[in-house]
């Protein structure tokens, strides 16, 4: 578990976890681009802009790819996740083996391992 | 600018060690093996290098450890590594500093034993840490994912796939050295043990060990080596994420740029290419690289290869020794895409030679689908 708190000066890494560790999804924001940032960075990838602010994530998405890791000891996933602010991020989906590519999603906080993550679970079938 | 890096340098000397098992030898040796190897092929004295390139899975600083154990001080080295695609990258490397004048005898090597060390992929990359909590297995969970966008968006199947792991065992069939022979249909790729969807243990690449090497020099050097001279002609990387999160359309790799690079230092179109050897670590690689290289229209890399078009006898010779599917896969195969297309080149590949080599495309690719580096390789007659 990470003893770092939102209040202390520490990098993006480390204050996007203890958001996390407060049951929070927050993603970066650059006002002045109109970016949404993941993950976070203490820059805009790209064009450099530094005016990166936390702002709570929509938790909205669609899956954009899946695969299920096959194993002896169980099956579990791993999807690719366009949150609607537009970044990708890495994540699972946690209610069902799999789920069909183009799904809408919602973001939920559980803990892997004994790490608060983001995972997601389906809400609606294919858009058409 | 760049167009007078073409035919400037050679490969004049090529060595492989120990590939498939070598039980009870370091990667180090098998390197050294490779080299010695390469030395003898190309008629230059081990204390004559003084351009060393290497990357490695399991040294941490590959130019060091390699000039310790050869016993060499070379004037310009370079440990460039990303991952499987370094070997593309060192030939790039080593022409400039050859043109440069910073060094007259250039050494690419590799050499690995992680089938007889722990039967499994010796990788050296470290965890991202935004995708640690999900356990992604590094690295099949990134190419499974690719497949699995690529069949949804271009109604590519497990079949198109299968059809690359059958072609490439076919020309392994044909390769006394390639690690895995004999008879492979769709339905036994179909079947296999399912891993991470949609790639089975037979969509992926084998886990070898086996030790790699190549002598470049200036051409007008080459010229007088005892072996026909295998010509450099161009080089390009592409490298556009790390993570696989970060790849901007998982259908679309960095090729799309590298490839067009260096067939524009090259001078070459598709029609000139007579042998494309591509790294196949997993069944969906070979699709995405005949797209992104201009092969065949985006998304087209299923149907394409179907009826046999890559197998022998095929309209295109794809990866003939068998490839990393079938042939041999020790950590890093990109060295091994330069020692097949040499042989090809020079007319020395046996029972799988195809007919006419000219010119060979050479195409590596490194971390999850991330490094992306093609390279022209030619005969005398191009130049």
């Amino acid at each position: 578990m990470s003893q770092t708190s939102v209040n202390a000066p520490t990098g993006p890494q480390a204050e996007y976890q203890a958001f996390l560790d407060e049951g929070r999804f927050m993603l970066q924001l650059s006002p002045s681009t109109g970016r949404h940032v993941f993950y976070p960075r203490v820059l805009v990838p790209g064009s450099g802009e530094t005016d990166l602010q936390w702002v709570p994530a929509s938790g909205l998405g669609t899956l954009y790819a899946i695969t299920v890791n096959r194993s002896r000891a169980g099956s579990y996933n791993i999807a690719l996740v366009d949150l609607d602010e537009g970044p990708r991020m890495m994540s699972r989906i946690v209610d069902r083996e799999t789920a069909p590519i183009g799904c809408r999603l919602q973001a939920h906080i559980a803990e892997l391992d004994g790490v608060k993550a983001v995972v997601f679970r389906q809400i609606d079938q294919v858009q058409p | 600018m760049s167009g007078s890096l073409r035919g400037q340098t050679a490969i004049i000397g090529i060595g492989q060690a120990g590939v498939g098992i070598a039980t009870g030898y370091s990667a180090l040796e098998l390197l050294g093996q490779a080299t010695i190897s390469a030395l003898k092929d190309a008629g230059v004295q081990l204390s004559e290098i003084d351009g060393l390139f290497a990357a490695s899975s399991s040294h941490a600083f590959p130019t060091l450890s390699v000039a310790e154990y050869l016993g060499i001080r070379p004037t310009f080295f370079d440990g460039t590594n990303v991952g499987g695609s370094s070997f593309q990258m060192h030939l790039l490397q080593a022409s400039l500093a050859l043109q440069a004048g910073l060094c007259n005898v250039a050494l690419i090597c590799y050499g690995s034993n992680q089938s007889s060390a722990g039967k499994r992929l010796v990788s050296m990359s470290e965890a991202q840490w935004h995708e640690t909590p999900y356990q992604p297995r590094h690295p099949i969970s990134a190419y499974a994912l690719a497949a699995s966008r690529h069949m949804h968006q271009y109604g590519t199947t497990r079949e198109m796939l299968a059809e690359v792991a059958v072609s490439a065992r076919h020309w392994a069939n044909l390769n006394p050295q390639a690690c895995a022979r004999g008879p492979l249909s769709i339905d036994q790729v179909m079947s296999a043990r399912m891993l991470s969807d949609p790639l089975s243990t037979a969509d992926c690449c084998l886990v070898t060990d086996g030790g790699g090497a190549c002598i470049m020099v200036r051409a007008e050097r080459a010229g007088d080596s005892s072996k026909n001279p295998v010509y450099f002609l161009g080089a390009a990387g592409a490298q556009w994420h790390r993570s696989i999160v970060a790849m901007p359309d998982l259908t679309v790799t960095a090729a799309s740029e590298s490839g067009p690079r260096a067939m524009k230092m090259a001078g070459i179109t598709h029609a000139d290419i007579d042998l494309v050897m591509l790294y196949d670590a997993f069944t969906i690689n070979t699709l995405l690289f005949l797209e992104d290289l201009g092969f065949c229209p985006k998304g087209e890399g299923g149907r394409f290869v179907q009826n046999g078009r890559i197998a022998p006898g095929g309209e295109l010779a794809v990866n003939t020794n068998g490839g990393g599917l079938s042939c041999m896969h020790p950590g890093m195969y990109g060295m091994f895409l330069i020692i097949e297309a040499v042989q090809q080149i020079r007319g020395d590949a046996g029972e799988r030679q195809l007919p006419k080599v000219d010119i060979a495309l050479l195409h590596g690719n490194g971390g999850t689908l991330s490094s992306q580096v093609t390279a022209i390789l030619g005969s005398a007659v191009t130049l």
